[in-house]
């Protein structure tokens, strides 16, 4: 099957700039967003997601610059998500130049924003984003919740039905993060990956705890997930993109180079 | 080559910026306006006919703003003229979406789903929409394809398939089912992969297209 798994690098972006910074060798700005997904593009990286993580109002108008900016430079998909909340967030967006957005406790709230927003866009242009933590009793079968506020807030909605439920409001692409496995490097949650690729049939992306080449390799083999997010191993030089590809590509994964 | 008048045709669907600013990016000589305008899209020396979502949503637009009209004319007069995605999709005879849509009819065939329950060669179940990077198999040279190899990646992003008559089929892909996914008549070339989001080799065609007298 040649369709290839997708490499998608995550920038988290506050008031217009890069947060934690990046250290790719020879940038030159490693907080400017532009530059850094300039970077990754040139490196092969297969679309770009910008998370904006401002508060403010102001920083939001620098958002959309920026995503009008990169998408001048930069020619592979891009997604933008945080505080899209409505209609017009969207539209700003998509005007903006970004390909598609993603949405997340804006569905939560009320899930009929994502029916609307897929009958008025597309359902190419949205994606559902899911944070899940694994909430399984002892003896249970496996269960996880999805939690809002950045893996803060309890729902009491199961993931996998949420995610069914999204797919079935409109939601071109679910893109799941385990809240349990976030920051851990300990690779991704492979039971929760594979039980919502399995439930839904549109594409999923894996994203939340990649620490080594391994993890990616994984997310899309035992996860099935259609393309894997990653911010931390790619973002401080450890691994590049190439190297992560090529690494996939040596264990059977079919990827673009 | 003298002015090179590029226009965009703006029937309200889809990310038409990316579209300009990839034409931007290969022909910084060139004008590239996106319009609904008849007088502006006439005026151009090549046309690009773009669209995203659901055909029936494409066409009732195109058919309002007279463009059912126009893009034949503009078809007619040998002007290079370039579809994709849904464009390509609104120039064939027929869809299967939304129930069954009558499209433009500028290339011969029509448009098919790919099913709720595609699967691979090894019965794997497959997503729909097919989503992301996949080979282009060029079944016939064209100017088009200058400079891209055969097998380069583009980016795909849709849930209904060309099939179209094959003796104009220029490119080929292979999702669960072989279908059409270049296809050529006299001056109109129409592809279903997205060139502007498909990096070095998508600009490369946006290139080619640019520079093409509208001739084989």
């Amino acid at each position: 099957m040649s369709l290839a798994k997708r490499i998608i690098p995550c920038l988290d972006v506050d008031n217009g700039r890069v947060v934690k910074g990046v250290n790719f060798v020879g940038i030159r700005d490693a907080g400017d967003p532009v530059e850094v997904a300039k970077r990754y593009n040139e490196q092969g990286a297969d679309e770009i997601t910008f998370l904006d993580i401002t508060a403010t109002h102001e920083g939001r108008d620098t958002t959309v610059h920026t995503v009008e900016q990169i998408a001048s430079e930069v020619f592979i998909p891009l997604t933008v998500g945080g505080g899209i909340r409505t209609v017009e967030d969207i539209r700003t967006m998509l005007n903006a130049g970004a390909d598609k957005v993603s949405i997340n406790s804006a569905a939560v709230h009320n899930p009929e924003f994502v029916r609307e927003a897929s009958e008025r866009f597309g359902a190419q242009c949205i994606v559902v984003a899911i944070d899940a933590k694994r909430v399984t009793e002892e003896g249970e079968e496996s269960r996880w919740e999805i939690f809002t506020h950045g893996g803060r807030k309890p729902t009491g909605i199961d993931a996998v039905q949420w995610a069914v439920k999204m797919a079935d409001y409109g939601a071109g692409e679910i893109l799941l993060t385990s809240m349990d496995r976030d920051g851990t490097k300990n690779g991704f949650d492979l039971g929760v990956t594979r039980a919502i690729s399995d439930a839904v049939s549109i594409p999923v992306i894996a994203s939340g705890g990649v620490g080594e080449l391994q993890h990616l390799v994984d997310g899309v083999v035992q996860g099935r997930a259609d393309a894997v997010l990653a911010a931390s191993i790619f973002h401080f030089g450890e691994h590049s993109v190439p190297e992560a590809k090529k690494f996939m590509q040596d264990q059977g994964v079919e990827v673009r180079l | 080559m003298g002015a090179n008048r590029i226009a965009v045709i703006d029937y309200g669907m889809g990310n038409l910026h990316s579209v300009a600013s990839a034409l931007e990016h290969v022909a910084s000589e060139a004008e590239v306006l996106v319009s609904a305008e008849r007088d502006i899209i006439e005026s151009a020396d090549r046309i690009v006919f773009p669209g995203v979502g659901a055909i029936r949503d494409c066409m009732a637009e195109i058919r309002r703003l007279g463009f059912d009209v126009l893009v034949p004319e503009l078809v007619a007069s040998g002007r290079p003229v370039l579809g994709i995605c849904v464009g390509m999709q609104a120039l064939m005879e027929r869809s299967a979406e939304n129930g069954g849509v009558e499209c433009l009819a500028q290339l011969d065939g029509e448009v098919k789903f790919f099913g709720k329950d595609l699967r691979d060669a090894d019965g794997q179940h497959l997503k729909v929409p097919h989503m992301g990077w996949n080979k282009v198999f060029q079944s016939q040279q064209h100017p088009l394809w200058q400079g891209i190899d055969d097998g380069e990646r583009f980016y795909f992003v849709h849930s209904y398939y060309v099939s179209a008559l094959s003796g104009e089929v220029v490119g080929r892909c292979q999702y669960g089912v072989d279908f059409d996914v270049a296809v050529t008549h006299n001056n109109l070339f129409a592809v279903q992969f997205h060139p502007e989001k498909s990096h070095t080799a998508g600009l490369q065609l946006l290139k080619n297209f640019v520079n093409w007298d509208g001739k084989i």
